[in-house]
């Protein structure tokens, strides 16, 4: 059986950025915090060098850098009537696994969610009228607004030393910024990356129109940067490996660049890696987690007492440890009952390829340089009319030329052959993508819960996800990717042709690292796992970080919204939770 | 950042315009090392012709050692790791047509995909190492993905075993020994799934090559294809290059340094690993 | 279990660095009880004790770490105050006669591996001071080991032969045409910084070159310690003193960054060091003299492929950091134009950085431990004689020329160079180059 071991004041269960905040934060208390990850140590040097990184089958095609899912993966099927099966290899979507997580292998895209975003039902109700949303739309208010998060967001703005252009500084519009984006009290630590050929030709394109492009907000610095904990980060080169490579410049904001040069030094933080956890324990009342189980590298089981029990691990994982650790009642979709597993979303995303006369030089990019239109996301238009929820922001992104899986061919070009190849020599460096960028709503019938047939490598279920893209969101979609064509069209292509996302959701093509829900947070206990502070309702000492707690998705990347949440939990457990351990919120 | 993973599924058209001058190979490689002074097309594809009738062993005279890199000396020939003579026979005629070198011997074969094939299928990719690999087995719908019970090794096995069985029935020999436009034909009947293969679905064996195909064609030449950046040469990507930072607000320009791999310049060095 | 702490370095001793109080004057004898012990611990931080006498891994200050010299390897001691293994039965006497004049307590000699040959010129009080600290430690109990030397060396009383023709026994003697703070400085590089220890060239049987103070010496593992003096190519002429202090402090500054041993110097000993005591240090360093160097080979006698060949390699390796003008990023990227340690006469820190990689140092002001990574499993030797020339004369830099062979010989002797982690204990880098044909 479990080796009991030392007990610690709080562990974290896995070590990406959520677990890598938290730990920061908690050490600064003198609490003795532990974290464990599943995966191996990694750091810049050797692992992100610039001598190896910019291999392209290694880490994009091979999966280098992500979850093994010969070890653990999950079963999916579109709806409750279909067997799921197991995702055999990695696709749609990309976990990370290691020290860093996917804060590794990120792109550095980085938003907040509009204030509109934290109370979707209460203003879609307010100002469309309670009809307005479909009856199997679950989405819910997060419980907390924007005022609340917005010191959050800039606590991390300054961490990673994002480059961008602020559009609404305090309530004064910005000119050359975003906006639509809420107050925001203080402009981005750094001035935004150099512009990219086809960024420009977009902005010009959007202006046209008349809308109000603006460089998207990056974690790759445009310039050196020193950052609030000391730690420094180089200039972004445009290398155009950030997303699913390691940064080995340290140019890209993780936790590697930004937290762990501080924290691994602090004597009462610790890490054991390669650590699987497999349990939260509980104990006979089952009001309170006593620690946690795990399996080290050996196959060793130990238990880890512990008197704080974080979950920081990617997204859905988490609804899959509360599940096997009997934490809140699982969601049960037939009688829409329970909470975990609940409100399951993603993203949805299309594409407008563009294919224009002169030279782009794709491979001179950064993962977040962009250039942005954000007047169709969340509530910046008027929705009546469309007859949808939710929105997106329309971007041409320039985040690399890597050959293998990121060409754009046109419509017309033949799919393999001579004419293929003709094709790639006339077009890739003459070619360019515009992106759109959509919210997914949450509905009664995209959930997770455990698998009735597939097993992990320690014999546990697998997770089960039931998700499919619903009518509101292929319209919205739609909507976007016609607004991307018009800019398209305005860049004066030599072609281009819009790539929408039609049928059902496939587990296949790559589209985004965006899973949220699972563990919604919210006011009301019998629709949400966690209260506004991420705190499970069942037992007080386990808190629940990352998107899984977005109760819906947003229009925006995740990464500083899922930051900004792990500053305000670890605010509320420094400032009250430790103060007088017990539910923070009474019902 | 989301970025399709498929390859779109388009009908093959007639050939489109010229090649841009930007992007138009060259016959003879100006960057290659001094030592090795080869017009890159001709010499290549003469050696991997003359590589098809020589045993898999390194040629006489070939250094064993790095430093070869350095001295003056013919390539030696690939060495198969994973194929039978007729997997690899089969392989390097479908690369052939699913990028033919044409003039310029700028496609699969002039890149060496079926050396990069070979190697990816000796290794952990060809045993699915990192696949989900417990069953039970089911069909399952598209969006499901892959739902074989074979790793990518077993797949081409078997799917090379079957195709070669179909055009023998069909067209009396292997598939290697057909003309290259009924080669084409059966590769068009792989991707629809017009042919149906005895024991596994042609559509998924068709993409799972042509994604290897375009992965030897591209990826860097340690893994044995893209060999002297044949297929980065033909579409103009100059390699894993560190720092633009000058170079990018140079709008319509073309960039003009030297292609260049993870190991160097030489493009025909391979990972040891 | 897996406890992994990759960045610990040498236990911190708690308390005493807060203590740590500005001594005035290179001698001081007012000092009485804790503050002796406290003065006497920064003594030993700024004399760098604790590093040598550990092992890796082992307990502070216990001795037994190997130190590799030109002759074979030599322990350090426990200077623990154990009665039986440490020196817990020394007198302040026996203890000043061994810093003072390399005989330790019973009368043989010690090897200048302990740098008494520096030691020898701190003051009586301080020397107590050290002692006084030393004796706070709880004694460990761990025997020392003997030395690896083949004869005549291995005679202690080849000592005595040695200590004739290379040992000046003597306190610092203050120079009174100097400022108290110039003398300061002196005593303390001269003294327990033993920065000549590195810096200063030595002879072929190890004797210092006393005439050629810190003109750049042999840092041990090929690495060279380049010129303190005011050279502005190879010495840190071009520095200002507050950059000299930033550098002690941080282990950079917008014109270098520490690497091998003197990141380590950094991490155990400079960063702590008194504002006063390292400005009185940039102020010594400051004043040293320029050294007469030969005028090093012209960039034509490189020769225009060599040359070309470097830049390529250059181009493709290195100038995602140092970018293409070899500038770097200030504070961030150490510029190599200009560098010492480029262009050092002594080549051996360039080369072992591009074979093996480097890191900074990491203290706690300026705590992200920038890494550079090795070369040495995709670059050849000719290779990296090839970029390594071509830093040292790109840019208007100016330095001896490398060969092949200097690479060589430093390879041989120097740690596998560094490997993605996830192939776990393999010393060969997975995507090592081989010819086609050659697997």
């Amino acid at each position: 059986m479990a080796n009991p071991l030392k007990p610690v004041d709080v562990v974290l269960v896995g070590f990406g950025w959520t677990g890598s905040i938290l730990a920061e934060q908690l050490t600064q208390t003198g609490l003795q915090v532990l974290a464990l990850e599943r995966g191996k140590f990694r750091d810049t040097v050797p692992d992100f060098a610039t001598t190896q990184i910019q291999d392209e089958l290694r880490y994009a095609a091979r999966d280098g850098l992500f979850q093994d899912t010969a070890r653990d993966t999950l079963t999916f099927r579109n709806s409750v009537d279909q067997t799921a099966l197991p995702m055999r290899h990695l696709g749609s979507f990309l976990p990370g696994v290691g020290v860093g997580g996917a804060g590794v292998h990120w792109n550095g895209q980085l938003w907040r969610f509009l204030p509109e975003d934290f109370v979707i039902r209460s203003h879609t109700e307010q100002r469309y009228g309670k009809g307005f949303i479909p009856a199997d739309m679950t989405i819910q208010d997060w419980g907390i607004t924007y005022a609340e998060l917005e010191p959050h967001y800039d606590t991390f703005d300054y961490l990673c030393g994002i480059s961008g252009a602020a559009g609404n500084i305090q309530g004064q519009i910005q000119p050359g910024g975003n906006p639509f984006e809420g107050p925001r009290r203080r402009g981005y630590p750094l001035p935004p990356l150099k512009r990219s050929y086809p960024t420009v030709l977009f902005d010009k394109a959007a202006k046209e129109i008349g809308f109000k492009p603006f460089p998207c907000p990056a974690a790759n610095a445009s310039a050196a940067y020193k950052n609030t904990l000391d730690v420094q980060m180089g200039p972004c080169t445009y290398c155009g490996y950030c997303e699913w490579f390691g940064c080995g410049n340290y140019s890209k904001a993780s936790p590697q660049t930004t937290i762990l040069p501080v924290l691994l030094e602090r004597k009462n933080f610790s890490l054991r890696t390669q650590c699987d956890v497999t349990r939260i324990n509980l104990d006979s009342t089952s009001k309170r987690a006593t620690g946690v189980t795990y399996v080290d590298q050996q196959g060793r089981q130990f238990e880890q007492p512990a008197s704080l029990v974080i979950c920081c691990t990617f997204a859905q994982h988490n609804a899959l440890l509360l599940l096997l650790s009997r934490i809140g009642q699982p969601y049960d979709p037939k009688t829409n009952t329970g909470v975990v597993g609940r409100n399951y979303a993603y993203q949805i995303t299309s594409g407008v390829d563009v294919f224009l006369d002169e030279i782009m030089n794709p491979f001179m990019g950064a993962g977040a340089l962009g250039q942005a239109i954000d007047e169709f996301n969340g509530d910046n238009f008027d929705h009546g009319p469309e007859g949808f929820i939710g929105g997106g922001y329309i971007a041409l992104w320039t985040t690399g030329g890597r050959p293998i899986l990121q060409h754009q061919l046109p419509a017309d070009a033949p799919k393999w052959g001579a004419g293929w190849k003709k094709a790639m020599a006339e077009n890739y460096l003459k070619s360019a993508s515009i992106a759109t960028h959509g919210s997914v709503m949450s509905y009664r019938d995209s959930y997770l819960d455990l698998d009735p047939t597939y097993r992990d490598v320690y014999g546990d279920p697998l997770l089960r996800l039931t998700f499919d893209f619903h009518p509101n969101e292929i319209k919205m979609s739609g909507f976007l990717t016609d607004k991307a064509a018009l800019i398209a069209q305005a860049m004066k292509p030599r072609s281009f042709h819009a790539i929408p996302r039609i049928g059902h959701y496939s587990i296949v093509p790559y589209q985004t690292t965006h899973n949220t829900g699972g563990c919604a947070m919210g006011a009301d206990p019998r629709t949400s796992v966690v209260n506004k502070y991420l705190q499970s309702w069942d037992v007080h000492n386990v808190f629940v970080m990352g998107s899984s707690v977005f109760p819906q998705n947003a229009g925006y990347n995740p990464t500083g919204t899922v930051a900004a949440l792990a500053y305000w939990a670890a605010d509320a457990i420094k400032n009250h939770y430790l103060r007088s351990p017990g539910p923070l919120v009474h019902m | 950042m989301p970025r399709r993973r498929l390859y779109k599924a388009q009908k093959p058209l007639a050939a489109v315009a010229d090649l841009s001058e930007q992007s138009r190979p060259t016959g003879c490689d100006a960057q290659k090392p001094s030592g090795v002074k080869e017009c890159a097309s001709l010499s290549r594809r003469s050696l991997l012709n003359a590589a098809l009738f020589l045993p898999a062993a390194p040629l006489l005279g070939c250094s064993s050692s790095r430093e070869s890199n350095h001295s003056e000396g013919q390539e030696p020939p690939p060495v198969f790791a994973f194929f039978t003579p007729e997997e690899r026979a089969f392989v390097e005629a479908a690369t052939e047509r699913l990028i033919p070198d044409e003039e310029d011997g700028l496609g699969a074969r002039g890149a060496g995909v079926a050396v990069f094939i070979d190697r990816q299928l000796a290794g952990s990719y060809g045993r699915a190492e990192h696949w989900y690999m417990q069953g039970p087995w089911a069909t399952g719908v598209p969006e499901q993905g892959y739902q074989l019970k074979l790793t990518p090794a077993a797949l081409y096995q078997t799917a090379t075993r079957n195709v070669n069985a179909w055009c023998q029935k069909n067209h009396g020999k292997d598939f290697a020994a057909l003309p290259g436009a009924v080669q084409d034909d059966v590769l068009h009947g792989l991707e629809s799934g017009d042919i149906e293969l005895t024991d596994v679905p042609a559509k998924v064996f068709f993409t799972m090559l042509w994604n290897n195909t375009v992965e030897g064609f591209l990826a860097d030449p340690m893994y044995g294809g893209n060999r002297n950046f044949a297929g980065w040469k033909l579409i103009g990507f100059p390699g894993p290059r560190y720092n633009y930072s000058s170079e990018i607000e140079q709008y319509g320009k073309p960039y003009t340094l030297p292609t260049v791999g993870i190991l160097g310049r030489n493009g025909t060095l391979l990972r040891k690993g | 279990m897996d406890v992994v702490h990759p960045r610990s370095l040498t236990p911190l001793i708690t308390g005493w660095i807060a203590l740590a109080v500005l001594i005035c004057g290179p001698v001081s004898a007012n000092d009485t009880g804790s503050s002796e012990v406290a003065r006497g611990g920064y003594l030993v931080r700024a004399g760098d004790c604790e590093y040598c006498h550990t092992d890796s891994n082992g307990q502070p200050f216990a001795g037994g770490r190997a130190i590799p010299t030109p002759f074979g390897v030599i322990y350090s001691t426990n200077i623990t105050p154990d009665a039986t293994t440490g020196i817990g039965q020394w007198t302040s006497q026996d203890f000043y006669t061994a810093l003072h004049t390399g005989i330790r307590r019973g009368g043989s000699h010690l090897y200048p591996a302990f740098p008494y040959p520096w030691f020898t010129k701190i003051s009586r009080a301080d020397v107590d001071a050290i002692k006084a600290y030393l004796d706070t430690l709880a004694p460990i109990k761990q025997s020392n080991k003997s030395a690896e030397l083949p004869w005549p060396l291995s005679w202690r009383g080849a000592m005595f032969v040695w200590n004739t023709l290379y040992f000046d026994e003597g306190e610092y003697k203050i120079d009174t045409t100097q400022s108290a703070q110039w003398n300061r400085g002196a005593y303390l590089v001269q003294g327990v910084a033993h920065c000549g220890a590195c810096h200063t060239p030595d002879n072929w049987l190890g004797g210092t070159k006393h005439s050629e103070a810190l003109e750049g010496g042999n840092a041990g593992m090929h690495w060279a310690a380049p010129g303190l003096g005011s050279n502005l190519r190879d010495g840190v002429g071009g520095w200002s003193a507050a950059e000299i202090v930033e550098y002690l402090k941080t282990g950079a500054n917008a014109k270098s960054a520490s690497a091998g041993p003197m990141t380590d110097v950094v991490m155990n000993s400079t960063q702590y060091l008194s504002d006063a005591d390292l400005d009185a240090i940039a102020l010594y360093l400051k004043d040293r003299p320029h050294a007469a160097h030969e005028t090093p080979p012209q960039t034509h006698d490189l020769g225009a492929a060599a040359l070309a060949r470097g830049q390529a390699l250059f181009t493709d390796n290195c100038t995602a950091c140092h970018n293409p003008d070899g500038r770097g990023v200030p504070k961030v990227f150490p510029p190599l134009t200009g560098s010492a340690s480029i262009q050092a006469n002594n080549a051996g820190t360039v080369i072992h950085v591009v074979l093996a990689g480097s890191k900074m140092a990491a203290p706690s002001s300026l705590p992200t431990g920038l890494s550079m990574p090795g070369f040495g499993w995709k670059l050849d030797d000719r290779e990296i004689a090839d970029v390594v020339n071509y830093a040292r004369h790109a840019w208007g830099n100016r330095a001896p020329l490398v060969d092949a062979e200097t690479v060589a010989a430093v390879r041989k002797d120097i740690e596998p160079s560094d490997r993605p982690s996830r192939d776990g204990a393999s010393t060969t880098h997975p995507d090592a180059p081989v010819n086609r044909g050659n697997l």
